[in-house]
């Protein structure tokens, strides 16, 4: 009966490719557009996720999200160095500038300030160069976007230079950093190098990044530290989603691409759902001669439950291979860079697409079980 | 004394309910013996298609007693009623309700899949079958390809090819023309009629009924005249 239900669900090629199509849209709308949404929230955090030597992120207590900073003073520095648990602890600055090369071209960079001796806060993928340069005056580090935009087309070379504040900075380092999500070049340079290159505001300390002791925790530094400085302390995978969650709840972007997976599930839905209930009346009388003939109703409903995950199945394959096609054709562009399909995006995706089929099915399978076989005899 | 194919004792049917109750069939006295090509004929709305689908099992009777080879049908429930008509009854259908999708042979082997046989055991079988009826040539042919009569022979095998001891044929030469009916009703009955199994068939079509054995009338619900065919023609 398996070949049966194959050989009904392919006999008609204009049917069963507008089901495979259906499922191939919805699919292909659902896990791009998802999948776009987590890589642009991952990317209002890429800088925390950069940060790979601190564990610990202390900021001012009223802090929501990494790109909205109010400035420490040096003296919260010292509190933070003496709280009991904290190994160790460096300023970070992060603000913005504007880079100009030498030909004129310029524009608006992200600038991080590392502290001076340890350079912690720098992304450990390195193109070209060697970061410990940094510490060497009117140096700074540049992001690959950065240089690609500055210097198109040409190969990475390092002792180039760009003005920012009017000061020529050397670039000693090219940087893989992950994207930030305003799409701006990421300029790295010491902290009191940065400190310069920005407005003369009294206080530049943007966070400082604490490392535990061995042997305490880092909920319990975290703990410590708001309780002695009154500062906000977290871990930066929790700065990171408190980050992500600001703009998901005050931005417009979660909305927008919820709306479109919404119109790509109701769409597939309805699409497959008529298609295939076409499908089935229109076999309605084959289904009718199989059931007088002495084939069971859930011999039937195990037919048209295969013909469903067939079309799902081969739906799904293709809208995800769609998907993953468009992230590995444009893997290599740097301003979509951070974008990829997670494994949790293609297995949330072939559950919406299960969903798709069986209420597709369902109607299906109603008619036909409520089938009286004796509609045979009517001519 | 051998039992009847199909035994048919004071059967009634009725659609609906209260003031829209339709009685189509008014307690009906019957019997399809086994050996014979029995014909059921009357008049549009008599009930012939209803006493048939009673009889295959596809509804149930209001009231009366009906016994199918043997087996009091209307008592068998769900699956049994499923598993009774796939092993012991073989169905023509007027439009042939082959699967558009399925060759000739595919399609005649449907009663063997629907068995739990393998495909290619189930086809071997109804190509053979097909050859018996003249259709060895297109066995691979799909229905869009074969003729009206070709279908119909289809359907027969489909009808003959679980051996089933009772063949219930709604109107098997409605549509076909004149010279295709005869020679279909021919062939029905050199491959169909055997001893022991008995084919029932319903029909309108004056022209053919030199083909059956006996032949009884149904007017208002009612089987009214037994008629015994002498001169039946044969091939």
């Amino acid at each position: 009966m398996k070949y049966i239900a194959w050989q009904m669900l392919t006999g008609d090629r204009a049917k069963y490719l507008g089901l495979i199509f259906a499922i191939a849209f919805s699919t292909f709308l659902m896990s791009h557009q998802v999948s776009i949404f987590c890589g642009l929230m991952n990317r209002t955090a890429s800088q925390i996720d950069d940060v790979h030597d601190a564990n610990i992120w202390v900021m001012d207590s009223k802090t929501q999200y990494l790109d909205e900073v109010k400035a420490l003073t040096d003296q919260d520095l010292y509190r933070i160095r003496g709280v009991e648990g904290v190994q160790w602890a460096v300023p970070l600055f992060k603000g913005t500038s504007r880079a100009k090369a030498q030909d004129g071209k310029f524009r608006g960079v992200i600038l991080m300030g590392l502290d001076d001796a340890s350079l912690v806060g720098l992304p450990r993928s390195v193109r070209l160069g060697d970061p410990q340069h940094l510490r060497d005056p009117e140096t700074i580090a540049i992001d690959e976007t950065g240089y690609r935009f500055f210097f198109p087309g040409e190969p990475y070379a390092l002792g180039r230079t760009l003005d920012l504040n009017d000061h020529t900075l050397k670039i000693v380092a090219i940087i893989d950093s992950s994207a930030p999500f305003v799409n701006l070049p990421v300029v790295y340079t010491k902290y009191t190098q940065a400190r310069d290159l920005v407005g003369r505001e009294r206080n530049q300390l943007s966070f400082v990044l604490a490392q535990a002791a061995p042997g305490v925790t880092d909920a319990e530094v975290t703990r410590r530290i708001t309780e002695r400085t009154g500062l906000k302390a977290m871990t930066g995978n929790a700065f990171g989603w408190e980050t992500i969650w600001y703009y998901i709840k005050n931005t417009g972007i979660p909305i927008n691409f919820g709306i479109t997976v919404v119109i790509a599930l109701v769409v597939g839905t309805v699409v497959a759902g008529q298609t295939f209930y076409l499908f089935t009346v229109e076999n309605l009388k084959q289904f009718g001669a199989l059931k007088a003939i002495g084939v069971s109703d859930w011999r039937i409903v195990g037919m048209i439950l295969m013909q469903a995950v067939i079309v799902g199945a081969v739906g799904y394959g293709l809208g995800i291979a769609m998907t993953a096609g468009f992230f590995a054709a444009t893997a290599d562009n740097l301003d979509l860079r951070g974008f990829r399909m997670l494994p949790e995006i293609m297995l949330g995706t072939a559950g919406a697409v299960f969903l798709i089929v069986f209420l597709a099915s369902a109607v299906s399978v109603r008619r036909v079980i409520v089938l009286e076989p004796a509609v045979v005899f009517r001519g | 004394m051998i039992e009847p194919a199909v035994l048919c004792s004071d059967l009634y049917k009725t659609f609906g309910a209260g003031e829209d109750a339709v009685k189509v069939l008014r307690g009906v006295n019957f019997e399809v013996p086994r050996g014979e090509m029995t014909f059921l004929v009357g008049p549009s709305g008599c009930g012939k298609t209803t006493l048939l689908s009673v009889i295959a099992g596809l509804l149930n009777p209001s009231q009366g007693d009906l016994r199918v080879l043997g087996t009091p049908l209307a008592q068998l429930k769900g699956s049994a009623a499923v598993e009774f008509r796939r092993k012991n009854l073989g169905f023509v259908f007027q439009q042939f309700n082959l699967l558009p999708a399925l060759t000739a042979a595919e399609n005649a082997a449907v009663p063997l899949l629907a068995a739990g046989w393998k495909r290619k055991a189930a086809v071997e079988k109804a190509e053979e079958i097909l050859n018996d009826l003249g259709l060895a040539a297109r066995t691979r042919a799909m229905p869009n390809q074969l003729s009206g009569g070709q279908q119909q022979r289809v359907a027969f095998a489909r009808a003959l090819i679980h051996e089933p001891q009772l063949i219930v044929c709604d109107e098997p030469t409605s549509a076909l023309d004149a010279e295709t009916g005869h020679h279909v009703m021919e062939l029905l009955r050199k491959v169909a009629v055997r001893p022991g199994r008995a084919v029932l068939v319903v029909t309108h079509d004056s022209r053919i009924f030199s083909f059956a054995d006996r032949i009884a009338h149904m007017n208002d619900g009612l089987v009214d005249k037994i008629e015994i065919n002498s001169g039946v023609s044969t091939c």
